[in-house]
C-alpha cells in the first residue's frame, strides 16, 4: 500500500534525515516506528503526506508516485489519509464538533452526511459531551482524542500518527492508544511514532527501529529495543 | 450544487471567524478604519480645494473694449470667432447700450458722474466681449489670437483695448497657484493611499501571520487551496465593510463641526453640504475600497503559507 524505494531525504544540505530507506507497509497493518530524537522517524511521516519529497528515491502510495501528484491529486490523498500530531494542530477558533467537521466540509461531503458521521466518531473517541468546546477549553488528552476523530472521519485507508502520545500523562496516553488499535481493528492501517517503550510493548506488533536516518531493525512482531 | 454548497461552507467560515477572532478583528477593523477615514479627508479636501479653485477661475475673464465707432457686424463677427475657440467657455457681448445702462447702474449714487455723463452728447462707451476660458493657462492664446485679429481687422481698427495685458501678471501667478495646488494635491494623494494600502496590507498579513499553522493543517486534512483562502478573504472583505461604514460615520460629526466655519472660510464651499450631498458617492468609494484592500490583502496574505 505505502512503498519507500531507496528514499533519501537533505534538509538544506545537512547531514541526511532518512538516507537510503526501503520498506512495505501493507494495508491493516500497525506499524510503530522508533528512535532516538533526529532519527528520521517525523521525516518518514512527512514523506507519506507530502509535506516533504524525496531528494532521492520514490515513495509510492498504492501505484501512485507521491512527487508527481498534482496539487488535486494531492488533496484526494490527504483526505485518504488521516493525520495525527504530538501537538494536535486543532483549529482554535472552531469548536470540536466544527474542528471534525471541517475535515468532511473539505472533503465536499453532504450536510447530512456531517451531522451523521461526527457525533458517531465523537462517540467513538468519548467526547460527545464536549462537542461545543473550543480546543482550549479541553486538557491535552481531549484534545488529541478530537485530533483521532478529525483523523478517522472520512474513513481513511491510513491514519498516520506522530507521536500522539508524546505531551499525554499515562491515562491519555492509555486511552489513545485504545483508539488508535480499535481503528486498526476496524481495518484502518496505522503508522504510528512513538518514544514510549510502554506503548510499545503492550502493542505487540510490527516496530521499526531507525537509527541516523536508517532502518536498523524491522520486526514482525517487535518490542522496544534501542 | 457541490460549488454552491462550498460557497456557503466558506461564507459561514469567514463569518465566524470575523465574530470568533474577536481582539484581531477589532484592531483591525480600527487601523482599516483610520486609513479609510484619511481617504475620505482627502477626497472632501480635495473637492473643497477644486471649489475654492473654480470660484477663483470664475473671477477670471478678459475683456476686448471696442472703439465707440465700431460696426456691429464686426464686434458680431469676432464674437463668432471667439467662440468657436476650442479653449472658449463662455463669450458675453455687452452692447453699447447695455454698457451704458451697466455704467449709470453702477454710479447710480454718484450724481457728478451721471450728470458729466448727461452733459455728453450720445453714448461715449463703446460695446464689450468678457471672454472665459476653460482654464486659466488658456488666456494667454486667446488673447494672442484677439491681437492678431485686431492686427489683421479688415483694415478697419475695431478693438480698443484687450485688458489681458494690464492683468497679464495677475492671472499668471493665478495659473501658477492652481497647476501648483493640484499637482500638490495628486502627489499629497498618491502618497496617502501608498501608505494607506501598506499599512492595510501589512495588518491583515499580521492578522493571518497568527494563523499560519492553522493554514497548514487545512492543509494537511486536504482542503483545497481557494477552501482554504475563501474564509480569510470573507473576512478580509467583512474588515474592510466594517471600517468603511466607521470612516464613513466617523466623518460625519466632523463634517457638522467643520461645516460653517467652511463656508465662511473658503466661501461657496460646506464641508456638511458636501458630506450630505456626496453620501452616495462617499459610501461607494469608502465602502468599496474597504473590501476591496481587506479581500485582496488577504488573498495575498494567505497565498504565501499555501506551501505545503
Amino acid at each position: 500500500m505505502i512503498y519507500f524505494d531507496k528514499v533519501t531525504k537533505f534538509y538544506n544540505g545537512g547531514p541526511a534525515a532518512l538516507d537510503d530507506v526501503t520498506l512495505t507497509i501493507e494495508p491493516g497493518e500497525f506499524v510503530s516506528v522508533v528512535g532516538h530524537s533526529g532519527a528520521g522517524k517525523s521525516t518518514l511521516l512527512k514523506m507519506v503526506l507530502a509535506e516533504e519529497i524525496p531528494s532521492e528515491g520514490t515513495v509510492f502510495y498504492e501505484s501512485s508516485n507521491i512527487a508527481n501528484l498534482s496539487k488535486r491529486e494531492l488533496n484526494d490523498l490527504r483526505r485518504r489519509i488521516g493525520t495525527v500530531f504530538q501537538d494536535f494542530r486543532l483549529l482554535p477558533t472552531k469548536t470540536v464538533y466544527e474542528n471534525i467537521a471541517f475535515a468532511m466540509e473539505a472533503a465536499g461531503a453532504a450536510e447530512e452526511d456531517i451531522e451523521a458521521d461526527v457525533p458517531h466518531v465523537l462517540d467513538l473517541v468519548d467526547l460527545s459531551e464536549k462537542m461545543d468546546r473550543f480546543p482550549r477549553e479541553l486538557s491535552g488528552g481531549e484534545q488529541q482524542r478530537v485530533a483521532i476523530a478529525r483523523a478517522i472521519v472520512n474513513q481513511p485507508d491510513v491514519v498516520v500518527a506522530d507521536e500522539p502520545t508524546g505531551n499525554l500523562d499515562p491515562i491519555s496516553t492509555y486511552e489513545v492508544v485504545q483508539i488508535l488499535k480499535k481503528v486498526n481493528d476496524l481495518g484502518t492501517t496505522v503508522i504510528l511514532t512513538t518514544h514510549n517503550k510502554g506503548v510499545i510493548d503492550s502493542l505487540g506488533r510490527r516496530v521499526i527501529t531507525m537509527d541516523e536516518g536508517r532502518i536498523a531493525r524491522d520486526d514482525k512482531s517487535g518490542r522496544y529495543i534501542l | 450544487m457541490a460549488l454552491w454548497i462550498n460557497i456557503k461552507r466558506v461564507s459561514r467560515a469567514g463569518f465566524v471567524g470575523f465574530l470568533r477572532n474577536g481582539f484581531v478583528s477589532l484592531a483591525t477593523v480600527l487601523i482599516m478604519t483610520i486609513m479609510l477615514f484619511v481617504v475620505g479627508a482627502i477626497m472632501t479636501t480635495g473637492a473643497a480645494l477644486e471649489s475654492v479653485l473654480g470660484q477663483l477661475q470664475e473671477k477670471v475673464d478678459i475683456n476686448v473694449y471696442f472703439l465707440s465707432d465700431a460696426p456691429e457686424e464686426d464686434i458680431l463677427t469676432l464674437r463668432n470667432a471667439v467662440s468657436e475657440l476650442p479653449e472658449v467657455a463662455t463669450v458675453e457681448y455687452v452692447t453699447r447700450d447695455e454698457a451704458l445702462e451697466r455704467f449709470r447702474e453702477r454710479h447710480k449714487d454718484d450724481q457728478l458722474t451721471l450728470q458729466a455723463l448727461d452733459e455728453l452728447e450720445g453714448n461715449p462707451l463703446g460695446a464689450s466681449l468678457a471672454i472665459r476660458a476653460k482654464e486659466t493657462s488658456q488666456y494667454e492664446g486667446i488673447a494672442n489670437f484677439l491681437e492678431n485679429e485686431a492686427a489683421v481687422g479688415g483694415g478697419t481698427q475695431v478693438i480698443e483695448k484687450v485688458n489681458y495685458f494690464q492683468n497679464k501678471t495677475a492671472i499668471d501667478k493665478l495659473t501658477d497657484i492652481i497647476n501648483a495646488s493640484e499637482r500638490l494635491g495628486l502627489i499629497a494623494t498618491i502618497f496617502l493611499a501608498c501608505a494607506s494600502i501598506l499599512i492595510v496590507f501589512n495588518t491583515i498579513r499580521l492578522a493571518i501571520y497568527t494563523t499560519k499553522d492553522e493554514i497548514s493543517v487545512m492543509q494537511l486534512v486536504g482542503a483545497s487551496d481557494w477552501y482554504v483562502q475563501g474564509p480569510f478573504v470573507i473576512e478580509g472583505a467583512l474588515y474592510g465593510f466594517a471600517a468603511g461604514l466607521l470612516a464613513l460615520l466617523a466623518l460625519y460629526p466632523i463634517a457638522f463641526w467643520l461645516g460653517p466655519s467652511s463656508q465662511a472660510f473658503l466661501g461657496s464651499f460646506n464641508v456638511l453640504t458636501y458630506y450630505a450631498n456626496n453620501i452616495g458617492w462617499l459610501f461607494f468609494t469608502l465602502v468599496g475600497t474597504g473590501i476591496a484592500l481587506g479581500a485582496i490583502s488577504s488573498f495575498i496574505a494567505v497565498r504565501r503559507y499555501l506551501q505545503l
